[in-house]
């Protein structure tokens, strides 16, 4: 996950995320519709969004994704990093938009879903 | 198993609670990952529905050998068309249950997707009533 993080320039905010593998997140998601991301069926998929709130946390909760990445600079919440705690749930944060985010993740090698 | 949660209209920030709690249950009691996903999806999409559209409501699951059933009664302002709400991208929410990332017509969908039964009732002006079964 060095890679990633060093690419987008994101910050670990919650979480061990230094101790979860490339191997983990075979697919990334880009999404700010959590209704969205409660289709998807694949599992090893990270999630890309620029909705930082409670409710991303809880969406990821139920849709079992391990690793949210959040864009544009949005500050995750005290609450947030709880909840994510609560559920094992790795934050990182980064000042690029979601675009850049997904093409960086992309020529790294991550898969998109669709 | 029973489980009875009150859910209060509009406050985003406990919503998922009742899903959560259910979610850690179903682990408990080692069911299937894949049938937790759809249970917990179905019944957090309708527990959104509540805090989104009502003034309050109740949520009941019954976790059971064979199945789970969930019962999400709400004191709102009741669907005019139920068939077309079910249908994928219709929406009445409002600007800041999208602001939350929701409200775009995906949670009717997404909960009959999931469900094994999905009944659902709603009087204009009353409220909804949804019964959702998933089988384990």
């Amino acid at each position: 996950m060095n890679e990633i993080i060093k690419r987008i320039e994101a910050r670990p905010v919650c979480g061990d995320v230094c101790s979860l593998r490339t191997d983990d997140f075979e697919f990334a998601f880009a999404s700010d519709l959590m209704s969205d991301v409660l289709r998807l069926t694949y599992e090893k998929t990270m999630l890309v969004t620029g909705l930082c709130n409670v409710q991303t946390i809880r969406t990821a909760e139920m849709a079992e994704i391990k690793l949210i990445i959040i864009c544009r600079g949005k500050k995750c919440d005290d609450q947030m990093f709880k909840i994510a705690k609560e559920c094992d749930i790795c934050l990182l944060e980064t000042n690029y938009s979601v675009y850049r985010v997904c093409g960086e993740l992309y020529s790294y090698g991550i898969k998109p879903l669709y | 198993m029973e489980f009875l949660f009150e859910i209060e209209g509009a406050n985003f920030s406990v919503a998922g609670n009742a899903s959560s709690t259910i979610k850690r249950a179903l682990k408990q009691r080692n069911v299937d990952p894949a049938k937790i996903k759809r249970i917990v999806v179905a019944l957090f999409e309708a527990e959104i529905n509540v805090v989104a559209h009502a003034d309050h409501g109740t949520i009941r699951v019954l976790i059971e050998d064979h199945q789970v059933q969930m019962f999400v009664k709400d004191f709102g302002p009741g669907i005019e068309d139920v068939k077309e709400a079910m249908r994928e991208g219709y929406s009445t929410a409002s600007n800041s249950v999208r602001e939350m990332g929701f409200g775009a017509g995906m949670g009717l969908p997404n909960i009959k997707r999931n469900a094994d039964v999905f009944e659902i009732e709603s009087v204009k002006g009353l409220g909804t009533n949804a019964h959702i079964i998933i089988y384990l």
